[in-house]
Parts: C-alpha cells; structure tokens; sequence
C-alpha cells in the first residue's frame, strides 16, 4: 500500500514486518504540458534532472546527478538521464537508486531534488512525481505529487535521514530556482 | 425493522425458516445446540459444530470466520426440541485472543428469508469469557420466539456444553476446536504471522549466487559482485573515516583561531570532545566494515571450494580431479586480490579469457613495493620465473589439448624457473637461445599475425597456408631485453599492440629497470601490459573506486607437485591428439 505524502509529511522507512530497509529507489516522472499557440501540436520539451545531494553534518559531501552517476562509494546510484520525460506514462523516467545498508556511516540525510535543466518553469510540467519505491520487491512506499506547479525551476522533493536505526522520509515540495543542484544548495540547508 | 435486542429481551420470531448472521472483529467459531423442554442437550448429536455441520434444520460454517450465516428451519426440526441456542467461541490454540472482553463485542441478528432482520443483539459486557450463547429461539405455546441471551462462559465450550447437560462436554470440546484449529491453518482465517524478520541478518551465502548461463559464468559474476563490493564497502569505510579526521580538524582549528582557548581546561575538554566524536564515527564505520566483510567472508568461503580449475587457488583440491578441458573458460584467475583493511580476505583476480592484453611479470623493484624490498634480486628473478611458469601452466591447462603453443625466448639460455615448461614437454619448440633464435621466434610469429589478421579482414579464412598453427599462441621472453635489438623489440611493440585480437599473447619477464637503455621508446609497450608481480604489491586499481588492491600472485604452496603434475597431463594429451 502507498502512501501518498503532503508537503512536510514523514515516514518511516520500516517495513510492515519489523525489518529495515536495504535499498529504495527515487523515482520522478514528468509530462510535458501542452502549450497553445501558433504551433500548438510542437510540443516542447522539458527536460527535468533528478539529484541527490549526499550530507553529512549538515555538510554536503557527495552529489549524484546525471554527470555523477555513481556516489564516490557506489551506495547511491542515478540510472541515467531522461531528456524529454513523459516516455514510461507514469513510470518513472529517472531514477535515483540508494543502497541504506552500504550508505557510509557518516552519511546523515539525502535530499532529493528536480531541476529543470530547460529552464522551462514547473507551469509547463504536468503530472510530475517522485516516489519512493523498496527496491528489494518493487512496492510503492510513498508517492509525492507536484502540484500547482507555478513560475519556478526547481524543486526540493524530499529528503530520507537517519532516525534511530533506520530511515525516514519527509517530503519537502519546496519550490526554488536553478539549474542544477549547485544552484540550490543554499536553498537546501534550511530543510536539512 | 429491526429490533435491537437488549439482553434478556425477547421477540416473537414471524418465520420459521431464519437466517441467523453473526459477525465480529475477528475469526470465531459459531455452532448451535438444540435442547429439549427441560433445557439440556439429549446427547453429542444434538449440535451442530464445525466438525459436524449439519443438523436437521439447522447448518453453521465450517470453519472460524468474521462473519457467519446459520440457517435455521425451525419446522423441521425435531418434535422434541424445545429450545436452539446459538453459541459463539474464540478458536483456542491459534493464537489469537483468548477472552472476548479483548475483542470487538460481535453481534448476533436474525433475518428472514427476504434479508430483513427481524431482530439484532449486540453482545456487550463480556470480558473473561471465551464462549457465550449469543441468543436463544425457543418454542412457547406453538410459536417460536427468540431471545438476547449473552451468556458467557469463561471454561469455554466445555463449561457451555456441560452447563446443557452433556457429560462428554470435554471431549466434544476438543473435537471442535480441534476442527477449528485445522480450518484456521488452512488460511481460511488470516494467514499466521510471518516470522519475526531479522533485519540485516542476510541469508547465508551459496556458490553462484549471481546470473548467467552456466555455472562458470555465475561464479564469474559472483566473484565480480564481491570485488565490487569490497571495493565499495572499503570506500565507504574510508570516506567515513576521512570525513571524521576532517571534521575534527575543523572542531580543533575552531577551538585554536581564538586565542584564549589555546591553553586550559576549555580548550582540552573542546579536544577530547572532538577526538570523541571521531572515534565514536570511526568506530561505527568500521562496524558496518565488520559486517560488510564478514559477509563477504562467509561468501568466500563457499566460493572458494566451488571454483572450477580456471578460477580456482593452485592448493585447491579440484586441481586433483583435473581433466583436459573441452572449451576456453569465460576467464583465468591470475592471482588474489585484497585491501590492506582485511589482508585476510583474497578476491580471485579474474581475467577475461582471451587475455586481451599482455602480462608483463616485473621481475625488478620498479614499484618499489614493501615485499620487492625485501627480496633480493637474484630472488626475485626466480620467483618471477616461477610466477610465469604458474601462469603458463593454467593458461595450458584451460586449453583444449593443442589449443594453445607456448613458445618461450630465453636469449641467455639459463632455463632456471621455467623449467617444469620445458620438462613437461608442452613447449611447441625447444626454448629459443641467442640472438638468432629470437629472430627466429618473432619473425615466425609476426608472421602469423600478419597473415590471420589479413585473412579476416579479406573473409578468407581457408586461403592461409596449411603450415600456420591456428592454435592461440602465448610468447614468453625470459629476462627481457636482454638479446634484442632494435628490430626485435620493435616486433615486439607489434605483437603486443595487434597479437591478442588475433590470437597470440604475450608474457614478459623483465625488469624495467634493464630496459632504461631504450629510453621512453618503451613506455606504451610497459602501458599495454598488465603488470603483474612475483611478490604481494599494491599496484593494481579496481575500476569502480580505485583502491591500490594488494595482488598477490598466488603460486602453489611450496613443494608443490601439482605443477609439473597438471604439465604431464597436458603434454600426455597433447600427444595423443598429434598423429
């Protein structure tokens, strides 16, 4: 069963059975919206980036994205980008893969982002979403939708900490501007 | 409309063929007992019980359930029965809650034939009571009535059953719960609880584990996997431990920049706080390193035994058991492979087969590695021979008979390590000494690749002369450069750039050092060779993190005779296959 998260929400990362987590998968998918105009069937691409900034201490200390494929320790791990969006209709188009158990001891939050590399604001991207999903049997754990997406490029999905001994989810669902994640860095520390 | 029952309550009943419908929070037992005009049960047949569900005019489940429908035709009942009590009981011995006061109050409702109740009572007030007669339809004047009864019985159905005058209450009891019981476990009801997980306790480690097609190929892959994954537990490990010295330093320059703090009991109590808080994240990273490595461990030591000779350590048994092979293996193990944070733990050093480069067995200090230090040189020329003898000898052995011609280029004829090669007789042509022999050698095998490499660009694969051996070719030259010129070393560069897409391999022992002669000419040939060294060194790199990995070539325990062992048999079953 899934879960589907508001703004600010947490969860807990235990499985039903008492067991912890080992390895969950982000995923975003989006839509291109159609546009009207002079050309209204030339529908423009929007090319959304999903990133995880690794900290440690409220320090950032590893950054996945899709230049950095693979975490320096291989833990946290982007299946690549997606350029256009809209491929799978509702499947993911990009996918952030994190391994819990191999995540360095160091290693406190991931905060997972979306940037419109574009330059294209959210008002343009319909039906975009990230979920968390346990990659050890493919359920659903949560589900944030975007909504009212508005005049900016970036957003601030939601972030996975340490609780105790396991994990938990927030979701974030801040809006913010950027290109890429270095942009939103400062934009980050509030929510760490 | 339905009449809400209150206990005690009665309602004439305006039907005689009713539907009784019970339903709780969660799975119970429902029955009824029919008594006669002095209120008692006459014998066991006058019940109907999940193990006995059918009475005349009256039927009840099976089996526990959250909700039950009972049918009941009063009319064709028998004439001495006066009263049928409906009764509700908690399965015993699966589980779940043993009293009804720790569950939802159930509730009993009698409706017609058409789906209307007629009445409903809601069984409130239980607490110990692990079976109750929820209600009661009984005959008054020749009318059938029904009335909210509720009560419980903290015995059971055993105390019910004798309450109503049956004296085998007890084993009628244990016969319906016992049919219950194995109604439950058929997972009517909800399925039992999965057993308690273990969380990061993973299952124990099997011998090809991985995918692939054969099991050759999925010890390859699973020996990858535990590369990878020490590879990766060691960085993660390392980052943490990096990350914890410089967060320290951070902590410790803060307490230093305000010179007040530099001295005194502030500044010692900031220090040991900070070394704290770095040995508390250390010691948490080398935990979760513990369990990465023990894991892997574990993984090893189930591999190990499995491993087919290609892959397998010279000191295991399946060297023994050895036999010609029929095809190249997918890779050849070359040696072992560990982190200075476990030395004990050694990943096999798996190659590709064919070897798409050439190995060049350092027989010098170039690395200048802490083992090479301690050799000295005549020393570790002998063991480097040793190594390529090793090698060459696996290299054979995972051959078909005749799939692969060593040749070796000795300029200065001093035989030495090799000598189980040439002993053995599996050496294509006696060792060529001299400079004319090494001439000889190289030009041949120029050749070779010259015309296999036109033949397969042209598609013409039968037009080559018939005195080309078409078997994979491995060159070995001893004590390199020693006996080449400019012209044998410039063939060389050639066979070692275009001879393994075409099938001829090249192995040189040398000592680069002794090539310093030749200047930079010869670094790409050192570059296009892997490195291999006759004692543990710390040069090679995985390609995912990039860790100095220890290797260590692996050669038979001392006093070994499985060498020269597996080299008869190869050369036995080279001679039987020539004419």
């Amino acid at each position: 069963m899934s879960l589907n998260l508001s703004k600010g929400q947490a969860i807990n990362l235990q499985k039903a059975d008492g067991g912890t987590l080992t390895a969950v998968r982000m995923g975003l998918g989006w839509q291109a919206a159609p546009r009207r105009g002079l050309f209204g069937t030339r529908t423009r691409e929007v090319d959304l980036d999903a990133s995880a900034v690794v900290f440690a201490d409220k320090q950032p200390v590893d950054v996945v994205f899709f230049q950095h494929l693979t975490s320096d320790d291989g833990s946290v791990r982007h299946t690549g980008d997606n350029r256009v969006g809209g491929a799978g209709q509702g499947g993911d188009d990009e996918a952030i893969l994190v391994d819990l158990q191999r995540l360095p001891v160091h290693v406190d939050q991931l905060v997972f982002t979306v940037n419109s590399f574009t330059g294209q604001t959210f008002a343009e991207v319909q039906q975009a979403f990230c979920r968390l999903v346990d990659e050890t049997n493919g359920q659903e754990l949560a589900r944030y939708t975007l909504t009212g997406g508005g005049a900016y490029t970036a957003q601030i999905m939601a972030k996975v900490h340490r609780q105790g001994g396991g994990w938990q989810m927030t979701a974030i669902g801040e809006p913010a501007n950027g290109r890429t994640f270095q942009d939103l860095l400062p934009a980050l520390i509030p929510y760490l | 409309m339905t009449v809400e029952l209150i206990r005690g309550q009665n309602h004439p009943l305006p039907e005689t063929r009713l539907e009784i419908r019970v339903s709780a929070g969660q799975p119970i037992a429902a029955g009824v007992t029919l008594n006669d005009e002095r209120g008692r049960m006459r014998d066991a047949t006058w019940i109907a019980h999940p193990a006995s569900p059918r009475l005349p005019g009256v039927e009840v489940s099976k089996q526990a359930a959250a909700d039950h429908r009972l049918a009941v035709d009063l009319d064709a009942l028998p004439a001495a029965v006066h009263r049928v009590n409906v009764l509700l009981a908690l399965p015993t011995g699966v589980g779940g809650p043993t009293s009804f006061g720790a569950v939802a109050p159930p509730t009993a409702a009698v409706t017609g034939l058409d789906g209307a109740a007629i009445v409903s009572y809601h069984i409130v007030d239980l607490d110990a009571e692990s079976a109750v007669v929820a209600l009661e339809l009984y005959r008054r004047n020749d009318a059938w009535k029904v009335r909210a009864v509720g009560q419980g019985f903290a015995g059971g159905l055993t105390a019910m059953l004798r309450d109503q005058g049956l004296p085998e209450a007890e084993e009628l009891a244990a016969t319906i719960n016992a049919a219950v019981a194995s109604g439950m476990a058929r997972a009517v009801a909800p399925a039992p609880p999965p057993p308690p997980a273990q969380p990061s306790q993973p299952g124990r480690p099997v011998a090809g584990d991985a995918t692939g097609w054969s099991m050759d190929e999925r010890l390859y892959n699973q020996v990858w996997g535990m590369f990878e994954d020490l590879a990766r537990a060691t960085a993660a490990y390392r980052s943490a431990v990096d990350f914890a010295d410089s967060r320290m330093d951070r902590e410790l320059d803060g307490v230093l920049s305000d010179p007040r703090n530099r001295v005194g009991p502030v500044a010692d109590a900031a220090r040991a706080k900070a070394q704290a808080k770095r040995a508390q994240l250390v010691d948490q990273a080398r935990a979760a390193l513990d369990r990465d490595v023990a894991q892997l461990v574990a993984e090893s030591e189930v591999v190990e035994p499995a491993l087919p000779p290609a892959y397998a350590r010279w000191d295991n048994p399946c060297w023994h058991a050895y036999k010609i092979p029929d095809e190249v293996p997918m890779a050849l193990r070359l040696g072992d492979l560990s982190l200075p944070e476990h030395v004990g733990l050694r990943i096999p050093m798996l190659m590709r087969m064919p070897l798409q480069r050439g190995l060049w067995i350092d027989s010098g200090r170039g690395g200048g590695g802490m083992e090479a230090a301690l050799h000295d040189s005549e020393d570790l020329r002998r063991r480097a021979a040793e190594t390529a003898t090793a090698i060459a000898a696996r290299l054979l052995a995972v051959h078909p008979a005749d799939g692969l011609s060593v040749r070796v280029i000795d300029p200065t004829g001093s035989v030495g390590g090799l000598a189980p090669l040439v002993e053995a007789g599996v050496l294509a042509e006696p060792p060529a000494v001299g400079e004319a022999g090494v001439t000889a050698t190289l030009a041949g095998l120029t050749q070779r690749v010259d015309l296999v490499q036109m033949a397969i660009r042209s598609g013409a694969g039968d037009a080559l002369p018939p005195d080309i051996d078409l078997a994979e070719q491995l060159l070995i030259v001893r004590d390199f450069p020693h006996g080449f010129d400019d012209r044998g070393v410039t063939h060389l560069r050639y066979l070692a750039d275009e001879g393994a897409s075409v099938g001829v391999h090249l192995m040189i022992i040398g000592d680069r050092e002794d090539a310093r002669a030749y200047g930079p000419l010869l670094d790409p040939l050192w570059r296009a060779l892997l490195r291999v060294t006759p004692v543990p060194d710390d040069h090679l790199a995985d390609p995912w993190v990039g860790h100095a990995w220890t290797y260590d070539p692996g050669l038979p325990p001392q006093n070994s005779q499985i060498v020269p062992r597996i080299l008869r048999q190869v050369a036995a079953a080279r001679q039987t296959t020539q004419p």
